[in-house]
Formats: C-alpha cells, structure tokens, sequence
C-alpha cells in the first residue's frame, strides 16, 4: 500500500533519468544508510568485526569486479592479485609518509592497482571471453609470487607479512591494534558509500553506457564510435582501483595485517561467485551477492550444529566446514538453475509485485 | 650490460656446457607437460562437446583419485577398487548431466562455467567428508605401476629416468591416442563432433543431447582418473593438486579450446617451457617462477594469435 507511484510525476528529463525515481526508494535508501550507521553503535563486536566489515570489503570488490565483468563483459580472475597491489601499495604509503592521513593513503593506493590493472587489461583489446580469463591468471599468479618474493613491499620485514601500524583520524585510532571494531566500521562504511556512490554514477552515465555497449557487442560499439582500447582499459583501471581499495580495507581495517596468502586465486573466484550470484551487471547485486556469500557459511555455521543437535548428532568443526562447502557449492547451482540473472533480478521482481500489490497485474 | 649478458647468454653456455642437465630438464618437462596435455584433454572433451568450460576437472582429478585411494584403505582390492572408481565417475557424469546441465540448456556460457564452480566446491566439501583432508599415498605397486629409476650414461653424464614417468608418459599416450581414435573413427564419436559443431544441428538427426553429455562427462571423468592416478603418484593425493590441474588452462589456451592436438603439443610446450625456464633462468629473479611462466607464456602467445595454436578461427559478424 504503501509503495505506489500514483501521484509523483516526472516534469522535466533530469527527473526522468533518476537513479531512484520513486520517493519510497529514495526514503527506503535513506534509511537503510542511517539505519547501517545506526549498527555501529547497536551492533556487539562479533557483528562488526566478523560479518558487517567483511561484508562491506566483499562488497566493495564485487563492485569493482562486477564493473569489469558485469558492465564490460570482461571476465577477470585476477581481483585476488589486484585487491593486492591495493593492499601492498597502501602499506608502502603508509609506511613512507606517515604525516599524511591514512585515509589519504587507502584512496590513493586503489590508482597503484588501476595501474597495474590497466596494464594486465591490455591483451583485452585483442582476446575475449575464457581466454581471457586465463590470461588475468597470468597477473594473478605474477603477482602473487612478486608479493612473496619482493621483500621491499614488505619494508623487509622478517615475517614477509603486512602489519597495521598504529594510524588515526582525527586523533581516533582507526588502524592497528587499539582501533576498535565501532571506530573501524564507520570509516569503512563511509568509504563504501562514497565509493558506491561514485560507481552509480559512472555506470549510469556516459562511461557507463560505453561499458555497456562493448559488453553487448564490442564490435557495433566500436562502429558507434566507441574506441575500444580506451573503454576497456579504463573498466580495467576503474575496477582495479576499486579492488585495490577493497583490498587495503581487507587487510589494515579487518584483518588488522596478513600474509600474501590471503590473496590468492581462491579470493578471486570467491569474488567472482558473489557477482555472478548478485547478479550481472547490478550494483545492489554485488551487495546482496557478497552477503549471501559471505554471512551465509557464517550463519550455517552457527545454524548447523544447533540443527543436527536434537538428532544426537553432535558434528566436529572439521565436518561442519565440509557441510558448508557442499552447501554453499549446491546453493551456487541452485540460484543459478532458478535465476540465473541473480539475486538482483529477484529483488527487481520483488519490487514490481509490491508496486501491484495486492493485484497479480 | 651484465644482466643481458645474464639472460641471452649464460643459460645457453650453460646448457652447451652440460648437455646431460639439459636432456634431464628436457625430460623433466616433457612428463608434466604429457600429464598436463592430459588434463587439458578432459577440458577439451566436454568444451568440445557441450560449450561448457568446466573447471571442476581439476577437482574431479582429484576425486577420481581420491575415490580410488579411499576404497583401497577401506578393505577393497587394488583393481575391484579401480572399477568402483570408474563406475563412480559413470555416475557422477549421469548426476551431473541431471541435476547440472539438463536445467541450465540454453543458458548463457559464464553461468554454465559458474555452475562448474558450484560443482567444484560440492566436490571439495563431498570428497573431503568422506575421505578425509589429509593427503594419501597414491597405490602404486598395487596397480602394477613400476618404481624405481633407471640412470643413462650419455652426453658425458647421466641422466636420470623415473620408470614411473615413463609409464605415465606411455599410458598418457595410450590415452590419448585411443580418445583420437574414439573421437573420429566410433559412431558415438561422430555423434560428439557433431554435437560440437551445432547443437541444434545435431538433435535435428536424432542425436540426444542427454546422452551425449553424459558419455563426455563420463570420458572426462576416465581421462581424470588416469591423470589422478599419475599425479597422485608424482606428488601424493591431495586437494593441493588442484593448482596443477589449473596449470592445464594455459596448456588449453595455447592450444585452442576445441582441439585435441592442441591439447597435446600446447601441454608439451607448456611443460617444457616451464622446466626451462625455471631451471636456467629462474635464479635471475629468485626462482619459484614455475608458478606463473606458464600463464605468461600463453599470454604472450595469446598476444600472437588469439585463438590458440590450433583453434578455429574467430570470425566476428554484427
């Protein structure tokens, strides 16, 4: 009842082209912001520190990486590697200048990766699809293996691993180890916004439609007058920068440090998964794929025990975390047997039932 | 001055110098580039096939040696267990084709290859709940498999031949000759080639999609067996084999996704570019760079000639 269009009327061509052109969407957008930065100060530390930061990194790389694939139709395994340089980049700043402000150094890093991400886009010009892909191992794989065998990114450290030094933001720590979980959300949950922010309206606008006309069909894009080399190459840079960006989150704002380890070529597919399950091409895709990715193990994994219990079948960690592989595995099929456009079609679909309701039509 | 002196010129005064070391790395890299053809063959079967680039074929290696350790350990003898093993990857192929692919017909390619992503966790969660995580000796004397090494004076040295890499090598050849021959001499054959050209083509006369699939899928699952039981050999059964079986992506795209010579000669030049590589030139750049070589060399390859050695040309038509 409560969600109709009757009554709000587009006057003029800037209303027409609005990302949200209903009032309860844009209402419904409001509150769910103040209702995430309202979570920072309800939500206990488990809640922060092992489901919403993560969630919110995860989301972040799946929207850069859906940016590549989803938009451009270039199918990439190397955001694992990218979310790296991101990551490494960022500890080299950080570490370099430490007078400048980290948040600085976080935003910053994302161009090192686009960088990078630019310069593996290149072969894009000239192969496609699954060959493609393959090629973006190279750079996973590459690297990987400058992460661990450069010991200058690391600034030499015995461990070889990145560690949070002690960083503040307005005189709060906000990285290393007395940051706490609340401190940490915020800054995340701000850059995510803003970031999420910017994404929309580059795909919504002419870049973003340049993306999608090579993705449907590169050549009758290139006719148009869309030059290839730069479209692809900037979907490159742009979601590199994005993954990288994600990838000095992950490491200095969760993990709080990490080995090269943690972004291997399973990171990538992981991400992978949570755009294809959010659903192609979709930005509030990439945020429902990273949840039902991401909190799902959490939550079976909580859930499971407590289900088998009353059947006198008490069930170790190890076989627990076999369940959900399997489960998440099975889960992966049947979204895509049922919708394979994703999560975000579904929620399209909810939101057009709900415009009629309580009509079919 | 020094460092082009270091890369175009020492390598190869030292390869002249010891030409023993040279054949031994050569050799080296031929196996794993015959067991890297091999996986790269299950890739080509089913992509030939149904179109679907199937990346639970590293973990269905894995499986299929997996299942056959795992009945061995239970009690079952060496060769029953080996039949099971077979029988199993016939069934894994039927559900497959049930439960994954009959659904998802008509889909786009990137989900069908995501569904293969679905498939590869299940595989992992699955094979690890019944046969645990930790890595197993592969049954080689129970197979008849040979041990030991053989050492061949030649070239003012010795050089140095696994008797179980010559196996592999002749059992992979044998493989692969048979699925060739399979492949363009057998009804069903026939029928798979003319799946691959045209689907729509193919059910027109008669031929059934279903059954086909299965029959590739099945043929996948024999071609994972074989290579599971020679890289559970070499370097133990674990899911730890799954990096390798990746190694096969650039050995197929240096090939062409759809040819099966391509698989064999992209796997040869692969292998042997690798062991080169990291051997000679390796140290320059602290070694550990058989990791990505590969994937560079296909990437420079791919620069080249976009569809691979022996694929099919790309035309595009708006």
């Amino acid at each position: 009842m409560l969600y109709r269009e009757a009554g709000q009327f587009k006057t003029n061509y800037v209303a027409d082209s609005a990302i949200f052109p209903l009032r309860q969407d844009r209402i419904g957008i409001g509150l769910i912001i103040v209702a995430a930065y309202a979570l920072a100060f309800l939500g206990n530390d488990f809640l922060l520190q092992a489901v919403l930061i993560p969630f919110l990194v995860f989301s972040l790389a799946s929207i850069g990486l859906n940016i590549l694939t989803g938009y451009t139709g270039l199918l990439s395994l190397g955001t694992g590697a990218f979310m790296g340089v991101g990551a490494y980049a960022c500890y080299k700043l950080m570490t370099a200048f430490p007078e400048v402000n980290v948040i600085v150094w976080i935003l910053m890093s994302g161009f090192f990766s686009a960088a990078i991400g630019a310069l593996f886009g290149l072969p894009s010009l000239r192969i496609k699809g699954f060959y493609l892909a393959v090629a973006t191992l190279a750079a996973q794989f590459f690297l990987q293996w400058c992460f661990i065998r450069i010991p200058w990114l690391v600034n030499y450290n015995v461990s070889g691993a990145l560690e949070a030094p002690l960083r503040t933001l307005f005189g709060i720590p906000i990285i290393g180890a007395t940051a706490t979980p609340q401190t940490r959300y915020l800054v995340v949950l701000t850059i995510v916004i803003l970031l999420t922010w910017l994404a929309s309206n580059l795909v919504h606008g002419r870049i973003g439609r340049m993306w999608i006309a090579i993705r449907d069909m590169d050549l009758a894009a290139e006719l148009m007058g869309i030059r290839p080399l730069q479209t692809k190459l900037l979907a490159f840079a742009v979601s590199s920068y994005y993954c990288g960006v994600a990838g000095a989150l992950l490491v200095f704002l969760w993990y709080g440090g990490a080995e090269y380890d943690v972004f291997n070529i399973n990171q990538s597919f992981f991400i992978l998964f949570m755009v294809i399950i959010g659903g192609l091409g979709s930005l509030i895709g990439s945020f429902f794929g990273a949840a039902l990715i991401f909190i799902l193990p959490i939550v079976l994994g909580i859930v499971l025990p407590a289900m088998l219990s009353p059947f006198g079948i008490s069930v170790g960690a190890d076989v627990i975390e076999h369940l959900r592989f399997m489960i998440v595995g099975a889960l992966i099929i049947f979204f895509l047997i049922v919708e394979p456009h994703g999560l975000a079609r579904l929620w399209q679909i909810g939101k057009q039932k709900l415009l009629v309701w309580p009509f079919p039509y | 001055m020094d460092i082009l002196y270091k890369i175009f010129i020492e390598p190869f005064v030292f390869m002249g110098e010891a030409p023993d070391l040279l054949i031994q790395t050569l050799w080296e890299g031929l196996v794993s580039g015959v067991l890297y053809a091999l996986i790269a063959l299950g890739f080509v079967l089913i992509f030939k096939a149904s179109g679907v680039f199937n990346f639970a074929q590293g973990i269905m290696v894995v499986f299929a040696a997996l299942t056959l350790v795992g009945l061995y350990e239970a009690g079952v003898p060496a060769f029953l267990a080996l039949i099971l093993a077979v029988l199993i990857m016939l069934v894994l192929a039927v559900v497959v084709e049930r439960v994954v692919l009959r659904p998802l017909v008509n889909q786009p390619d990137i989900i069908l290859f995501m569904a293969t992503f679905g498939l590869t966790y299940f595989l992992i969660g699955f094979g690890e709940l019944i046969f645990g995580g930790n890595p197993k000796e592969m049954i080689t004397s129970e197979l008849y498999l040979p041990r030991g090494t053989t050492e061949v004076e030649m070239l003012g040295g010795f050089v140095r031949f696994q008797h179980l890499d010559i196996a592999a090598t002749v059992i992979a050849s044998i493989m692969i000759g048979l699925l060739a021959v399979f492949f363009s001499k057998t009804r069903i054959g026939r029928a798979l080639r003319a799946v691959a050209d045209s689907h729509k083509a193919a059910l027109s006369v008669g031929i059934s999609l279903n059954q086909i699939w299965v029959i590739v899928w099945f043929a996948a699952g024999i071609v994972a067996l074989v290579a599971g039981i020679m890289w559970g050999a070499r370097a133990g059964v674990s899911f730890s084999l799954q990096i390798i079986a990746l190694k096969a992506l650039p050995v197929l795209i240096l090939g062409g996704f759809t040819s099966i010579p391509g698989a064999i000669i992209g796997g040869l030049i692969i292998g042997v570019g690798e062991k080169l590589g990291e051997f000679y030139w390796g140290p320059l750049v602290g070694g550990g760079i058989e990791t990505w070589l590969a994937y560079v060399i296909a990437l420079l390859f791919l620069l080249y000639r976009p569809q691979g050695l022996f694929g099919e040309k790309i035309i595009e038509r708006i």
